[in-house]
């Protein structure tokens, strides 16, 4: 050793200095690397991990808003002439009430101003077509009430609803100056004052003018060149329409003090509220204004001193709820009668076409027999097959099949599945449609290989001394087995099995292969009613247009990775608890 | 009746049990028994059970053809060669046994009821009848059969035996019945259509006129429109989880602490179990409008149902099925090799690069195909959040389709059975089937074969 080291270099094998500046700024230069690689790592892993938050966040925002409703409590008169005429108080006399008039009647009492057909159809537009329903269901369960006056929450309309709970128009509200005199004219109202009570608002509205007029400018630059010698007709009288509209609106927007008219298919409304009245604009001058009343005041009056003018911002064409909707409910709401309550109805009730009925009930209900049928058919089949595979099977040709087989059942896309259900289960053996018994049984088909899988894994893990030693005592195989490998493997095929259901709990393609998609509003008593799942439900209603559903949509996502939560926790609890390291 | 069936079968399994158990153990107090009463008892309520549920089974099959076949019969013999009336006309029939039907019914339908009724209460207490008979003939074989010398334990288990055996059958029954079922259909849709047209074909609008005279009453069938959709979203997919799955797995297994591991591996598993709906709804509702506000603001056209958009988001749901598959791989390289390469004088990232990863790259590359696999069969992603429509395009700003958007759309609903294009599903669904499985075989082969290299 010591000879070959002070031997000076043979020819050809070259030297380092590691000293050099040269290798040091290389061995920096690596030490860079290593620090981005690992960087990119963990990057990877934060990215993993922020998806899921915001995921999380973006469905809890969502669907905390399914979980409460809105009602206005109204005091009923529950007119005995009205529900049970012949005054016997059988049930099916009270079933056939005619609730709907008691809380129509009710409810339009809040506005005796509105007369108008078109009009009073929107007002009773507000209230649930189900509120008739919850007055039925509690005279039924008490008919005491029969002939009295009782305080009763009726529920909202989704609309109403989505108002309340902010998911319609952003609503400013800003103090009015200065004293005006109103003139009413049957529902045309003029108002004005000294000191140029509305120059404020007139300002605001030549402001959003000037931003229109920008946007439709941008618009405008976006328009694509016309094109030498081709048909430019359409695009050149768009951009000549544009330009006009531009140049009226910058024109509009520069007028400083003229009057404007409120189109409220494109402007924001203006609604100015004082004594219990509701005004919305639709001409404003600087120092008079002109509009229609949608709440008449509580007593007469001329001249009002304080006021306040509320802003929608969104244009009322572009929004469910009109101006009219929304002033008749913040009325309400400023009288007190809206209370905010915790939705039982999204837990109790079935699907329904109205939002604000539309609950889960029958989509737990039908999940719960599905993967009852499936814990039913799977368990014992994964079981018995890993039993066979670890401790019976021969080893053969047959048994690498099996193995392969499994191997690659785990591995289907589960539509495929869906297709065997539809094949197999519903046209060769007739089962019936949409029942909770054939999503089941193509379920259990699904995780079977999870299920042997796991079980197998559980069933290896057990020590072979504990199989010895009860055949040394004289137990037969499969009493070794039975009696003993298997109590012991019981906790992690158990661990396997809960996995296996979770996943089947969140699958939703080979369901809607097999008419799992109907639309079902009774709840499913037996395993062959028609019935849908969960995860269907919330596709379902995920397609659906209205805006409330979806909120009910991520509540129902909500609900559903609660129990996934549930069902997982479990599994890592018993695998913490009762697996033993031997 | 089922339920009354399988009561008597249980209760009949119940009784035989005891009454063989107490009869056994009344003979084991004056001889020695070779197997224990309970033994008695379990092979004498397995032969009770086992004929009863062959018999309810193979008797419900066989007598609901025949139930249906001669109520067809009895209704109009000329619908038994319309396949497509058929199945309508034993709806109507049933329907209208269990008094749902119309009060209009037609003379024939009335036949066809009233045949149907009452064939099905016979043939019900046909299969009734003999399931109990055997089970009653079953027990008292089982009581007379009790005798010390008699081997009940060795029957027992042998009957288990085979019972297992038969658990463990059930998956490649099922693979069979996937194969049949698809394959059947498939070969019926290439009666129909003709496989170049399906596999080359390059216009895809499975929609059939409802009469032949009508624009369009043929349909296409070219399926190389879903196919590049569903190849451009999955290449989306594994664009976004290759990279990020990779270096995610490799900073678990080679620069995770122990902590870190802690936290971040429940987090990946959460990922991991996510259902795919919930997915679907997050990139449908909140993915694709972001993208197209995006896109806008940067003066691209983007198609409200992007290819972009499902394709990210399925790449974020094979995240995890990439890094603990490639984890697994990666920790599962000899320590050895990496003590020799740290030994030369390299750094972590270089091992990893130069050592780790070669050694590793046959369980990376077969994570991958199976990672692909599981892309291109994903359905809820793509039914939410991809379009319908068959468009040719590789650009992922448009709206694309794929294989398992296109079985969903055509088998939801009410279906002719016979058409090309319900059949086409079934086409659809097998070319799937061979494509992943395909996958699958050449990823666990590829595993294989390299598995022992460095053991």
């Amino acid at each position: 050793m010591t000879d070959t080291s002070m031997t000076p270099p043979a020819p050809g094998i070259r030297t380092f200095d590691y000293g050099s500046d040269e290798a040091q700024a290389r061995v920096k230069r690596r030490y860079q690397t290593e620090a981005r690689f690992k960087l990119y790592g963990l990057l990877a892993v934060l990215f993993a991990g922020a998806f899921v938050f915001i995921l999380l966040a973006d469905i809890v925002r969502k669907g905390m808003p399914a979980f409460f409703e809105h009602r206005v409590v109204l005091t009923l008169d529950l007119d005995a002439s009205l529900i049970d005429p012949t005054g016997r108080r059988e049930i099916d006399a009270l079933r056939n009430g005619d609730y709907n008039k008691i809380v129509m009647d009710a409810w339009r009492a809040n506005f005796p101003e509105v007369t108008q057909r078109a009009e009073r159809r929107r007002l009773e537009a507000l209230v649930s077509s189900g509120a008739a329903d919850d007055l039925r269901a509690a005279v039924i369960r008490d008919p005491a009430l029969i002939g009295q006056k009782i305080r009763f929450p009726i529920l909202l309309s989704d609309d109403a609803d989505l108002h309340f709970k902010g998911l319609s128009s952003r609503i400013s509200s800003a103090p009015g100056t200065g004293a005006l005199d109103v003139k009413i004219n049957g529902r045309e109202v003029e108002l004005s004052g000294s000191g140029q009570p509305f120059a404020a608002i007139l300002a605001d509205v030549k402001a959003g003018l000037m931003q229109d007029a920008e946007r439709i400018g941008a618009e405008l630059a976006r328009l694509p060149a016309s094109q030498q010698g081709g048909n430019n007709a359409a695009l050149d009288a768009r951009r000549i329409e544009l330009a006009q509209r531009v140049a009226e609106l910058r024109r509009r927007a520069g007028d400083v003090g003229s009057a404007e008219t409120i189109d409220f298919s494109s402007m924001p409304s203006r609604i100015v509220r004082a004594e219990g009245a509701s005004i919305r604009l639709q001409e404003i001058g600087a120092s008079s204004a002109k509009g229609f009343l949608l709440v008449a005041p509580q007593r007469e009056i001329s001249r009002i001193d304080s006021w306040t003018v509320a802003t929608f911002a969104t244009p009322e064409s572009n929004r469910k709820a009109s101006d009219a909707d929304i002033a008749w409910l913040e009325t309400l709401n400023g009288r007190g009668a809206i209370e905010k309550a915790f939705s039982t109805r999204f837990f109790t009730s079935g699907d329904s076409r109205e939002p604000e009925l539309a609950g889960i009930r029958g989509a737990l209900i039908g999940s719960a027999l599905t993967l009852l049928v499936t814990l039913m058919v799977c368990l014992p089949l994964g079981v018995g097959a890993a039993v066979y595979l670890e401790e019976f099977a021969p080893k053969n040709r047959f048994t690498d099949i099996l193995e392969v087989n499994i191997n690659n059942l785990a591995a289907v896309p589960s539509i495929v599945f869906g297709l065997l259900g539809l094949a197999m289960f519903l046209n060769f053996f007739g089962l019936p449609r949409s029942a909770p018994l054939v999503g089941g049984l193509v379920l259990a088909l699904l995780v079977l290989p999870t299920i042997i899988i796991a079980s197998r894994a559980a069933l290896k893990a057990v020590p072979p001394s504990i199989k010895e030693a009860a055949l040394g005592v004289g137990a037969s195989h499969q009493q070794a087995i039975f009696h003993h490998v298997l109590p012991l493997a019981m906790p992690g095929i158990m661990t396997g099995t809960i996995i296996g259901m979770a996943h089947a709990l969140g699958e939703t393609a080979p369901l809607l292969m097999i008419g799992m998609v109907a639309f079902i509003v009774d709840i499913p008593q037996a395993i062959t009613d028609p019935g849908t799942v969960l995860p269907v439900q919330i596709y379902l209603w995920s397609d659906l247009p209205e805006v409330a559903f979806q909120a009910k949509t991520a509540g129902a996502i909500l609900v559903l990775l609660g129990f996934l939560f549930v069902m997982n926790g479990a599994a890592i609890l018993l695998r913490r608890r009762f697996e033993r390291r031997w | 009746m089922t339920s009354l069936y399988y009561a008597l079968m249980i209760a009949l399994a119940l009784g035989a049990y005891f009454l063989v158990r107490s009869r056994a153990a009344a003979l084991a107090g004056g001889q020695t028994l070779h197997s224990r009463p309970n033994y008695h008892g379990l092979l004498a309520a397995a032969q009770v059970i086992i004929p009863m549920i062959l018999i309810h089974f193979v008797g419900s099959v066989l007598s609901a053809r025949f139930v249906e076949y001669q109520s067809l019969v009895a209704m109009d013999p000329a619908l038994l060669t319309d396949e497509l009336r058929r199945g309508a006309a034993f709806r109507e029939i049933r329907e209208f046994a269990s008094g749902r039907g119309a009060a209009n019914a037609t003379q024939a339908l009335q036949a066809g009821a009233a045949m149907y009724a009452y064939l099905a209460a016979l043939t019900n207490w046909a299969v009734l009848g003999l399931g109990l008979a055997v089970g009653i003939a079953m027990s008292l074989f089982s009581l007379r059969s009790i005798s010390g010398e008699f081997r009940a334990r060795n029957r027992f288990e042998h009957v288990v035996r085979y019972l297992l055996m038969a658990c463990a059958t059930v998956a490649v029954i099922t693979t069979i019945g996937i194969v049949f079922s698809v394959l059947f259909e498939t070969f019926r849709f290439f009666q129909k259509v003709s496989p170049v047209d399906f596999l080359f074909g390059t216009h895809w609008s499975p929609q059939t006129a409802i009469r032949a005279d009508q624009v369009g009453s043929s349909g296409s069938f070219g399926m190389v429109p879903l196919l590049v959709g569903t190849l451009l979203i999955s290449s989306i997919a594994i664009f976004v989880a290759g990279p990020i799955g990779l270096f995610a797995a490799i900073y678990m297994a080679e620069y995770a602490s122990p902590k870190f591991r802690a936290w971040a591996k429940p987090i990946l598993e959460i990922l991991a179990g996510i259902p795919t709906v919930v997915l679907g709804f997050f990139a449908a509702l909140t993915v694709a409008p972001l993208i197209r506000e995006v896109g806008t603001s940067l003066g691209l056209s983007v198609a409200s149902e992007s290819a972009l958009a499902a394709g990210l988001v399925m790449g974020i749901m094979i995240v995890p099925f990439v890094s603990s598959l490639s984890d697994d791989v990666i920790t599962a390289v000899p320590q050895s090799l990496r003590d020799g390469s740290y030994g030369m004088g390299a750094t972590r990232s270089e091992t990893i690069k130069k050592v780790v990863l070669p050694a590793a790259l046959p369980g990376i590359v077969s994570a991958f195909m199976l990672a692909i696999s599981r892309a291109v069969g994903e359905t809820m992603i793509v039914v939410m959040a991809a379009g319908l429509a068959a468009n040719l395009s590789f650009n992922p700003l448009d709206a694309v389709t794929t294989f398992t958007v296109q079985i969903k759309t055509i088998l939801v609903g009410d279906q002719e059975f016979d058409s090309a294009k319900t059949l086409a599903a079934f086409a659809l669904g097998f070319v799937l089937f061979f494509f992943t499985l395909t996958l699958n075989v050449i990823a666990l082969a590829i595993v294989r074969k390299y598995r022992e290299q460095y053991d």
